[in-house]
Parts: structure tokens; sequence; C-alpha cells
């Protein structure tokens, strides 16, 4: 029993000194020959990891990468407040840029950068840079649904005729920043109701490519995505969209809104040079292309070219909104209220 | 049982039988001992801290802001599905738990050695890679059914393994005794076996209670919201906001519940024996024609704990050849999962020590409250420990956020309870009067300690670390916040590659747990199978 005891005793420490091994070094902000390394608040897919790494080989600047949730991490860098780790923070959609922007914690974007992106896809106070951009589009089921019967705005998704026939992914930062852009263009008082009629409605899925596979295996009619997971899996095998069309709102309704993915550079960055680089990279002619190449949303940068695949970015008709306005506790408040969340 | 009674009536804070200690020995004992006491009030707080969290923040939300929080429908569903899920499963374990560990070490069912490892094996598999193995063969599994089929699955291991281990130690002799006094096979197992086993049953329980209300992976999976899934939910949309630490505090009061319920039951009886006397084997039951269906409903069980999930994982492991499978981030993965649980293994199973020791050799209410202190870490999910220890540290430690050594506090936390229950019922079953001749005879209280009571501890002390290893090799969302920017473990990958739904790509992660769970589980069923 001693002995064993003795060899307990060994084998803890050696995981102990793996421990260090597999995780050591990483509270270093600078290496060796003055290079820094950045850290990276990443709430987008695994794309931003090339994009990384394409980054590095080119400046030598390394990236850490933290990966979480749009309002997640958003918080996370709030309640950090000065004391974040974070350099750079890179979001799915606007909302969480926003709130960190509310508490004035990023850097102005260098005006070089700014250059590279047309207005429509930057914040009015130009505290952080759109570098790609999704569509909002309903999933729906062509034998349950014909092209007569799709409604016209996303709002009418909270009519009583499409109740338990309709999906929506609450808890996420995607469908909440659809909310938001509801909560821009038609105030508060109408997304209220809304909400109230979809949380009567709608069947509740954790996320968009679980919204999209119940669509597909016939379990609901229709339900609201972001058109690159259709595209995405359509490319890969179908295997869960094969049974389901995109159907795309029009003429500026909230149900066409384009989400702006955005980057920005913390104020409590020490490293705010290599920070601005790594953003401007994001909205580069190469980044741009990593982008298409590796993810079916939307390049927004000047002069990026889209999948041809995808519907033309110039073809959508998302309403006007400021991605600046795009307000998500409210939206996470409205949504506790209507008892999605 | 006569003698259960009495020992109840006369002596009910010490128990021991014949072992009943003078009136001066006694008050000896009542004294705590300084340093002990301090210790184990340090490891009781250092639990508590993310309760003091949630209970200071809901005060600083103010009354009205709880209420609205709190006083709606939504949570009234998560409430009515926690607690429909919660105790269905805890009856269930029990159930099965019970009766397999009695087929195998009472019963003359063949193949008992096998079935031994068969049934433990299932602790092997985390929770949501069984849950991911189901989902990913048919998606009717989700919702209530599905969710406490899956949990069920899952946890019965904690109560039999406990309760199989209180089989082997108890004395046949107490039931041929009440054969003898003219009790029948299955009066015998209700009247005295059964209360022989309460203490293991019901803290298997409990475990599968705690257990489940802090599980998250499998029932997010499988889309069946409780009251964590919520949490995680809320911590999605704002961190660390209002609304998921209110649902955190209603947790805290279910888990409070459980704790009370099951110190009412367990009772005030204690089980140590003087003397470790010479048990015999105990003559296995005969199972006469139950003996067929008896087999077919173990290997039923076998085959949905076991072979379901792990014929899953396989599948998609030889269909995902499609998905590469890259080497270097799975070995850094797994090296890090294996640091990561060994060292919670090991701080967790150190820190339950003094606080076992308090509570089994100072029974008494200041024991019982810091004992039970330890458990709430383990009822409330990862990312509610997870969030007050961030908060805490950006304000107080900033130099600690987002460190290992943070991270394996956490661990310590959360798992504190599964090390304790090993230790607590290893310690009780160590008759004092062997420390008490050891100094008598002139050996000090560290050598008493070195060399008398940790031999006979040392299972379950490696029992109890064990179990935190295998813990701390699953744990997601307490990882995910607190581990340091760039680390990633085998559950965390895992995760990310069935959040988008890639079942191929998550495979290689999800059967790299299983295989570095597998020493542990092998540690928990060795000494079932060493055993005569």
């Amino acid at each position: 029993m001693r002995v064993r005891g003795r060899a307990m005793a060994v084998a803890a420490g050696l995981t102990v000194i793996l421990t260090a091994a597999a995780c050591g070094g990483s509270n270093g902000g600078t290496s060796a020959d003055g290079t820094p390394t950045l850290t990276l608040y990443n709430a987008q897919h695994d794309f931003v990891k090339d994009i990384a790494a394409a980054f590095t080989k080119k400046t030598g600047i390394g990236v850490r990468i933290r990966s979480g949730a749009d309002s997640e991490l958003a918080n996370q860098i709030v309640q950090e407040g000065k004391a974040s780790p974070a350099d750079v923070f890179v979001t799915e959609n606007s909302p969480a840029m926003t709130l960190v922007d509310g508490k004035n914690l990023f850097s102005k974007v260098a005006t070089g950068t700014l250059a590279n992106v047309p207005d429509a896809y930057e914040p009015s106070d130009a505290d952080w840079v759109g570098f790609a951009a999704r569509s909002t589009v309903l999933a729906y089921d062509p034998k349950a649904l014909k092209p007569g019967d799709l409604p016209a705005s996303i709002l009418d998704l909270a009519q009583p005729r499409w109740k338990g026939r309709i999906g929506i992914a609450p808890a996420g930062a995607d469908f909440q920043a659809i909310v938001s852009a509801v909560l821009a263009t038609r105030g508060e008082a109408a997304t209220a109701t809304w909400l109230a009629g979809l949380e009567a409605n709608a069947k509740k899925y954790p996320g968009n490519g679980a919204v999209m596979k119940a669509v597909n295996a016939g379990e609901i009619e229709a339900g609201v995505i972001y058109h690159y997971y259709w595209y995405s899996d359509r490319a890969e095998s179908g295997a869960n969209s094969r049974n389901t069309e995109l159907h795309y709102f029009s003429g500026g309704d909230p149900g066409a809104f384009l989400s702006i993915s955005g980057a920005g550079v913390l104020r409590s960055s020490r490293h705010q040079d290599a920070a601005q680089q790594l953003v401007a990279f994001l909205t580069s002619p190469e980044a741009q292309k990593i982008l298409a190449g590796a993810s079916k949303e939307y390049p927004i940068a000047n002069g990026a070219t889209q999948q041809p695949d995808l519907r033309p970015l110039s073809q959508l008709q998302p309403p006007k909104v400021d991605p600046a306005t795009l307000n998500g506790p409210k939206v996470v408040d409205l949504m506790q209220r209507a008892g999605l969340l | 049982m006569t003698l259960g009674t009495a020992t109840r009536s006369t002596a009910p804070e010490r128990g021991g039988g014949a072992a009943a200690p003078s009136p001066a020995a006694r008050r000896v004992r009542r004294r705590y001992p300084p340093a002990l006491l301090g210790v184990s009030v340090g490891v009781a707080l250092l639990a508590l801290i993310p309760l003091f969290f949630v209970a200071a923040y809901t005060v600083s939300v103010g009354w009205d802001t709880v209420v609205a929080l709190l006083w709606r429908p939504r949570v009234g569903e998560l409430l009515w599905n926690t607690t429909r899920l919660a105790l269905a499963c805890m009856v269930l374990s029990a159930v099965v738990g019970t009766a397999a560990a009695w087929l195998v070490e009472r019963s003359d069912l063949p193949g008992r050695r096998i079935w031994n490892v068969l049934l433990v094996v299932p602790l092997a598999i985390p929770a949501f890679v069984n849950s991911y193995g189901w989902v990913s063969i048919t998606p009717a599994v989700e919702g209530y059914g599905g969710a406490l089929l899956i949990v069920t699955l899952s946890y019965y291991p904690l109560v039999y393994l406990p309760v199989a281990a209180a089989l082997r130690g108890l004395d046949p002799a107490l039931e041929e005794t009440a054969n003898a006094l003219g009790h029948g096979r299955w009066r015998t197992f209700v009247r005295v076996v059964l209360p022989q086993l309460r203490p293991a049953m019901l803290g298997g329980a409990l475990l599968v209670g705690l257990h489940l209300l802090a599980e998250f992976g499998a029932l997010q999976m499988l889309r069946f919201p409780t009251f964590t899934t919520a949490i995680y939910d809320q911590f999605e949309s704002s961190f660390n906001g209002p609304a998921a630490n209110m649902v955190a505090g209603v947790l805290v009061l279910c888990c409070l519940l459980l704790l009370l319920g099951e110190l009412r039951l367990r009772g005030r009886a204690r089980y140590a024996r003087l003397g470790a006397g010479s048990p015999r084997p105990a003559t296995p039951s005969r199972l006469g024609v139950l003996g067929a269906p008896v087999l077919l409903a173990m290997a039923a069980l076998v085959t949905l704990a076991l072979v379901v999930p792990l014929g899953a994982l396989g599948y998609w492991l030889v269909t995902g050849s499609s998905a590469s499978f890259p080497v270097a981030e799975l070995t850094s993965a797994t090296l890090t999962s294996l640091g990561l649980a060994g060292a919670a293994a090991l701080v967790t199973t150190v820190l339950a020590l003094p606080v076992a020791w308090l509570c089994v050799r100072h029974p008494g209410p200041v024991g019982t409250v810091v004992e039970r202190a330890t458990y709430f870490g383990n009822a409330l999910p990862g990312i509610v420990v997870a969030l007050a220890l961030v908060t805490i540290a950006i304000r107080y430690t900033p130099p600690l956020y987002q460190t290992v050594p943070l991270l394996v506090l956490a661990y310590a936390i959360l798992f504190l309870p599964r090390a304790m229950v090993s230790v607590r019922s290893a310690l009780a079953q160590v008759p004092p009067v062997l420390d008490d001749v050891a100094q008598a005879l002139g050996t000090g209280p560290a050598a008493t300690m070195w060399r008398v009571t940790l031999p006979l501890i040392a299972r379950g002390l490696g029992a109890g670390a064990a179990l935190v290893f295998l813990a701390g090799v699953t744990e997601l969302t307490a990882t995910l916040l607190l581990s340091p920017t760039g680390t990633h473990t085998l559950a965390t990958e895992f995760w990310a590659g069935t959040s988008s739904i890639s079942y191929a790509g998550a495979a290689p992660y999800a059967a790299l747990m299983v295989l570095i769970s597998a020493p542990a589980t092998y540690l928990l069923t060795r000494e079932a199978r060493t055993a005569p």
C-alpha cells in the first residue's frame, strides 16, 4: 500500500509538471526579440484562426486566441475593464461591439483601415470596423410551404397561423442581432409584441445549425437563420439542408437584416500598433480572400470578391441601420420578459 | 440490529457498539483540535465562495429586480424540468444501482466479475459523450424521456459503486443471524441488509442529484432545458448578468433541499465495526428460474449504457475519415486534460481529508456544517463557480486571472464532494480505537496518521482522487471561462465540434476522453475484482 502511495505521489508530481508544460508561458505579452504576442478575443468562426495564422506569417506577430460567443466575450471585456488581457475583439454581430463601445473601451480604428471598407459597414462613431457580413434568411421546407405561403415580413411569424410551425435559436447572438434590427427599425412596443408571438409560435433550438437541421428533417416548416449555414452545408454534403430552400425578405424588412461582424482594438491594449495592424489585416484583400475561401459569409471590404454561388451582396435589400445603434442588453431584457431566455 | 438501536439511544454521537468510550475520552474528542478545525473551516469557506458571490449579487441587484427575474413562467418551467429530472433519475439510479450491486455481490449470476467491470465502465464515458452517441443516432432522445434515460445510464454507477463496496464490507454473519432467527431471504434483505446499505445508497443518490443539478453538456445536447442550461444561455447573452445569478440562486436552494433531505434520511446511526473480524465470502443467493430474465436485463442495461454510445463513437471515428486527425492538436489537448485533471485530483483529495476527518472523528454540529458546506460547489454549475472566480480575480487578484491555479481551484470547489464521499466513508470504516491503541503504545499523532490511518484509507483516497480526475477530464464550462487563453482541453474541443454538429470532427476528442478516463475507472473497479 505504501508503494502504491509513492507511485501516486510520483504520478501527481508528473501531472503538475505536465500541466505547467502544456499551459505555461501564456502570460507573457512579448517574446524575447521584442515582437509582441496579441491576445484576440474571438467570437467569430474558425476561419479567423486561418487569418490570424496568415497575419503571424506575414508580420511575425503572434496571436493567441480566446474563443467564445458574442455577448459573452463582450460582457467579459466590460467586466475586465482596464485589466482586460484582450488586445483585439472580433465578433459575429454588431451588438456585442456596440456593448463594448458603449463603455468607451475601444481605441479609434486607424483611418487607413476605415478606408478599406464601405461606410455602410462601419458604425457612425468609427470606433470599430466591419470585416464580414451575413444575411438573415428564412430556411423553409418547400414540400410544406409553397412560394405563396411564405411570409412577406419577418414580423408575420408572430401571427397565430405559424404556431408550432417555425423554429428559432433565441439564446444565440445571431438571433439576438436580428431582434436588435427589429428594435432599431420598429421600436420597443412592436418588438415586444413580436417576441411574445414568437414565444408562442416557435420551437427553440440551440443554434442556427440545429434550426436548419430541424427544417430539413421536417420537424418544422421554416426557421430563421443566417444564409451561410445553408450554403456551407450545401457545399459540404447537403446532409442537413437537402430538403430546404432559402427565402430572402426584401424591401428593407428587418427580416432582410444584414448583420455586420466587427473588429476593434481595445483601449487597454499595451500593443496598440500591433493590434491596429491585425485589424487592418482583417480588412485587407489577403484576409478577405481567406474569409471568402473558408467561409460562406460575405467579405465586405472594397474590391473583395464573394463566392459565386451566394446571392450577390448588391441584390440584397437590407434595412438601413446604423450598427452603432444596435442595442444588445435591451434585446436580452425584452427577450427575458417574453420568456424566450 | 438491536445492537444498532442500543447504540443510537445510548451514545448517539459516537456509535461503535461495544467500544462506547468512557465519558473522559468522549470529552477529549469533543474538543476540536484547533489546527484541524481551522483547516477544515478554511476549505469550507473556499467551497462557499461561489455561494457568497451569488448571495451578494442577489442583495446588490435589489428586491424588485429579483422578483421580476424570478417570478416569470420561464423560471417555473425550468423548476419543473429540473425537479422531475433530478428526482426521477435519483430514484431510478438507486434502484438500478442497488439491484445490480446485489446481483453482482450476493447472487449466483454467471460472470459476476465481468459484470462488475461492465457496470462501472459507463463512468469512463462522460454524460455528454453518451448524449452525443445517442443523439447522433436518433433525435428521438431529445426531451424529457430521452434525457432521463441517458442521465440515468450515465449516473447509476455512482450508486452501484458505493453499494457494492458496502455489500462487500458487510459481514454475512448478520444475514445468517437474521436467517437463523427465522427471517426469509427477502425479509432479511429489507430489514437487515438494506438498512446497512442506506448510507451508501443515499450518498450515491445524493451524488446523482447533485450531478444532475449541475449537468450542462448532456442536457444542452438533448435540448432539455434545466436551470443549468438556462444559466448558460443567460451567460452567453450577458456574461455575468443578473438573470444568470438569480437562476443560480434558485439552484443553490435546490441543492440545500437535497442536502438536508439526505441528512434527514441518513439518520444518526454509525456503521463502524469493532475489529475487522474474519468475514467469509457470502454464500451467493440462487436466482433459480429468475436467472435468465435477470441475465437479459443486465445485458440490456450494458447495451444501453455502453454499446450504444461506444458504437456511435466508433461509427463516427470510421466515417469521419474525411475529417482529418489533427495529431498535434489532439496530443496537446490530451496532455492539457491529463495535467489539469491530475492536478485537480491531487488538490481536491488533499482538501477533502481534513474535512472528512473532522466530520467522522469529531461528529457533531460543527463537523456536519463544515462537511455539508463543501457540497455546494457540486450543485452549482461550473459556469456559476467560474463566473464568481472570474469576478473575484479581476477585482482582487488580477495576477491569478486566467491562470492554471485559479482553474484548479475551481475544479477543487466543484469536485470536493466526490472526494469527500469516498474519503469520509473510508474513514468511517476505520474504528477510532485503532488510533487510541497506537497512541497508547507510544506512537505520536503524526506517526499514527501516517502508519495506521492513512494505509487503512488509502483505497478511499485513491477512489476519491479517481472520481475527481474523471470529473476533471470532462469539465467544460469552468474550463472555457477560466483557462489561460490558448489552452484547449479534450472537453472544450469536443464541445466546439458538437456545437457545429460536426459529429465526426468531435469523435477523436471524445474517444481520447474515454481512453484517459479508463485507468481511473480501472482503479475504481480493481478493489472489487481482487476481493474474494
